[in-house]
């Protein structure tokens, strides 16, 4: 077989496949170092810090050169070496060099590569002045004053999440990157994933920290503050301790948060496990009534919120159960209450998540009794290290230490949440069992890295087909799938993250590119591990169902409901105005899911029926935005009467009898 | 507000997309037939177009603040354009510029007035350096200005829409 081979630094290089050449450089041995290239985001070719000499083809950046046969490349002569410099020298002219007190201080790849490249002066003047931080959302804050324009964050929400929040805007020296119409992240169709955070190489996207707010109830000694650990965070906060990735440290986390002071340390498996039964439940029951299928999964908060923001439709097909995070939040606070005797209002949840949105899904107003939310604070992974590190606690020579009971009971099913594929394995054997069938089963076929992945199980003989998605730009195509009749599933397990829960907004930032996989096998070991592997068959769940919970119960504790909502904070906009006196007022909603039911169709055959009759005087005319009813699009709102799904027709009937009945008055 | 000409322009707005058949390749010429009818580009419509076209308002806002073609800000009754090409910049133009802005009491960020009658941009080069240096009121183009010059004819303009008013 030939051997392809490209010369670099005046070594033979083998190449079989690579994208580009900056790949065949890096598997050399060779760090160029980069801001702007992910392998797994398009190339873009930004930051021209990867630029190398080919012969005959001048210098080159080597993110965006193909390789061809026989190509000459030096990665390391005096013009490149001052040409890198140059470029740092210059970010760092306009970067908020606040390093000492940034969020991203030691996992910053400016400060990382000036100092990899012996940058030691910055011979250019220091830009002073700088954009506010806003801190608009609840998830993520943003300082452009740090942005080096790099892109990565533009990229990731486009092309990974489809959803497309930051861009880049103006131009030239005045380029920065915003959301849009420069409104807050808080503001706009933001969906709190957080893996721009985890993309962006300075600090200019970082997680919202509650740290203070969490040491302050700790301190606080009329509360006694419970903890909820998520399974993702115990195989990835090693990492940050120098322990490997994947590494399950569920011992070490419980001692450190006994030692930072939270009073009982329980696990959201267990809430997860509540989950699997709930949602299990619910869908044997949607699936021998075929009713509402396919069942998607509903434990992500982003995903619930990219839900409600563009599939109106979709929405009475999510699981009404509510996340294992607010389900453990909801019965901790319903049962503590009552087992220790403390008012809820004393009780304080806060969630260990590897995850931003969960920040966002905290502060719902449905996940609150009487303005006392079910759960207090979230702290993601990278919070929860800060915190150890401020205690100044040894993490990785800890003992071990065990949960508290009852919340700390858990399954291998609870635990395996946390990688893509883990929800629809855990409620597949709860279903198995629930059917008669052995539910300790492992089902290999849901497992994997691909962003999407299918497959038919057969369970009490029926075969169930699923879907396993993860990337919410691989669940918009799936779903775009579904509408247009090309694909059927029974049950689709979506997580926004790639990779699930274990490549989080709030966990470590990546060193590797197996780290997810490893934090995966983690998680998977840790099932292997625990003796019980099937939801049910949690002896303290089985208890606390039969104690506590009846069906109305477990309904008003477990489960939620959606709402639609609109993607950007607008304000409605008048058209046309009429005399007050007898004004028949119309909101035409222009929202997406109406528009695409024809909104622009009926507006327009609305108006051409009015002005043929001639009543355009009485009519005042409204669009909106996003009336947040869209299943039922078109809706048209004539003076206080919605009308869902409206026609011509019926519009013009509701705007004929408001004028019959002002009529009389005019003639007086 | 005349009401009834919002709500034309909304429906201008329809046929614009419906010309270009909701094609995402063509959002600029749909922003630039929009600018028309508007005078600028308002945010809900934008986010309309986005809905329509299925692009993010984000990368619709990044357009549309990439090309100075577009404003994102009402424009004034009268828009002037003072060049600042090579051969208006060596015959003085920024005199008139620093001239002008101080007469109507504008800034690098405030271009237009309070009362919304002018709006002033400056251009790269109008084509016209034969006149340098040159402004541009409403698509007529003055040549050979001063910035004494430059300030009478902002007056004149005044005095003219005055007068305007004034018969009717």
């Amino acid at each position: 077989m030939e051997r392809f081979s490209i010369t670099i630094d005046q070594c033979q290089v083998p190449y079989e496949g690579e994208k580009n050449l900056l790949e065949v450089i890096r598997k050399a041995n060779i760090d160029l170092p980069t801001f702007c290239y992910h392998s797994e985001i398009s190339v873009y070719g930004a930051c021209r810090l990867c630029m190398v000499e080919v012969e005959g083809q001048g210098t080159v950046p080597a993110c965006s050169t193909p390789v061809r046969e026989g190509m000459v490349v030096h990665t390391n002569t005096k013009r490149l070496r001052k040409m890198r410099k140059i470029i740092i020298e210059l970010m760092l002219a306009s970067h908020n060099q606040s390093c000492t007190t940034c969020d991203t201080s030691n996992d910053c790849r400016l400060q990382a590569i000036a100092k990899q490249l012996g940058v030691r002066e910055v011979r250019f003047k220091q830009k002073k002045e700088f954009a506010p931080v806003d801190t608009t959302s609840d998830a993520i804050v943003r300082d452009p004053s740090k942005c080096v324009l790099c892109g990565d964050c533009v990229r990731v929400c486009n092309e990974i999440q489809s959803v497309g929040v930051l861009d880049f805007a103006d131009r030239g020296a005045d380029a920065r990157v915003v959301a849009c119409y420069d409104k807050g992240m808080g503001e706009i169709e933001c969906v709190n994933c957080g893996q721009c955070v985890k993309v962006c190489p300075v600090g200019a996207l970082t997680i919202k920290s509650e740290i203070d707010r969490v040491f302050e109830a700790i301190d606080d000694t009329s509360k006694t503050v419970v903890v909820q650990i998520a399974p993702a965070t115990r195989v990835a906060i090693g990492e940050q301790f120098g322990l490997d990735s994947g590494q399950i440290t569920t011992g070490q986390m419980i001692t450190a948060l006994r030692m930072v002071g939270f009073d009982k340390v329980f696990d959201t498996a267990y809430g997860a496990d509540v989950t699997v039964i709930e949602e299990g439940s619910e869908f044997l029951k949607r699936y021998r009534e075929n009713r509402d299928l396919p069942q998607f999964t509903s434990c992500c908060p982003a995903w619930v919120k990219f839900a409600e923001q563009y599939c109106p439709d979709v929405l009475s097909l999510l699981s009404s159960c509510r996340s294992p995070q607010q389900m453990f939040g909801s019965l901790a606070k319903d049962q503590l209450s009552d087992t220790l005797g403390i008012p809820r209002e004393d009780i304080v949840v806060v969630s260990v998540m590897p995850c931003t949105a969960k920040k966002f899904e905290a502060r719902r107003p449905e996940f609150a009794v009487d303005g006392n939310p079910d759960v207090d604070f979230v702290l993601t992974t990278r919070e929860l290290t800060r915190m150890i590190q401020e205690v100044g606690i040894d993490f990785s020579k800890l003992s071990p230490g065990s949960f508290d009971m009852p919340f700390g009971f858990n399954t291998g099913a609870g635990v395996i949440f946390g990688a893509s594929g883990g929800v629809s394995e855990a409620v597949l054997r709860y279903a198995a069992s629930a059917l008669g069938e052995n539910g300790d089963q492992t089902f290999t076929q849901l497992r994997g890295s691909e962003g999407t992945r299918v497959t038919e199980i057969e369970i009490g003989g029926a075969t169930l087909r699923l879907a396993v998605v993860s990337g919410l730009a691989n669940a918009r195509r799936l779903i775009d799938r579904i509408r247009s009749g090309d694909a059927h599933y029974d049950l689709i397990e979506v997580m926004a993250c790639p990779g699930g829960c274990v490549n989080g907004g709030g966990q470590p930032v990546s060193k590797t590119r197996d780290t997810v996989y490893r934090r995966s096998q983690g998680l998977y070991n840790n099932d292997r591990m625990l003796q019980l592997h099937v939801s049910d068959e949690n002896p303290y769940l089985q208890k606390m169902y039969s104690d506590r919970l009846d069906e109305t119960r477990a309904h008003h504790l477990l489960h939620t409901t959606y709402q639609n909502r609109k993607r950007v904070a607008l304000d409605d906009v008048l058209l046309s105005d009429s005399d007050p006196e007898n004004t028949v007022e119309l909101n035409f909603c222009f929202g997406t899911s109406c528009y695409v039911r024809g909104a622009q169709k009926l507006y327009n055959n609305v108006l051409k029926a009015i002005e043929e009759e001639g009543i355009g005087e009485f009519c005042a005319i409204r669009a909106s935005f996003c009336g947040e009813r869209c299943k039922n699009g078109p809706v048209l709102t004539v003076n206080n009467e919605v009308i869902d799904h409206c026609t011509e027709e019926k519009a013009m009937d509701a705007i004929h009898k408001i004028l019959a009945r002002k009529k009389p008055a005019q003639r007086v | 507000m005349n009401s009834s000409v919002s709500n034309q322009k909304f429906r201008c707005v329809c046929d614009i997309l419906d010309r270009y058949e909701h094609k995402s390749s063509a959002l600029i010429p749909i922003l630039q037939a929009i600018q028309e009818v508007y005078g600028y580009l308002p945010e809900d419509i934008m986010t309309y177009i986005s809905t329509a076209l299925k692009i993010s308002p984000s990368r619709i806002y990044g357009v549309a603040t990439f090309f100075t073609h577009f404003t994102l800000t009402p424009k004034g009754l009268h828009v002037i354009k003072i060049c600042d090409g090579t051969a208006c910049h060596v015959n003085r133009s920024g005199e008139i510029l620093e001239a002008v802005m101080k007469h109507l009491n504008l800034s690098d960020k405030k271009r237009t007035t309070d009362d919304g009658i002018f709006t002033l941009e400056t251009v790269a080069c109008l084509g016209a350096c034969g006149l340098a240096p040159v402004i541009v009121v409403d698509e007529k183009a003055h040549g050979q200005m001063t910035p004494d010059t430059a300030v009478a004819l902002i007056e004149a303009i005044r005095e003219s829409d005055r007068e305007q008013e004034a018969t009717a």
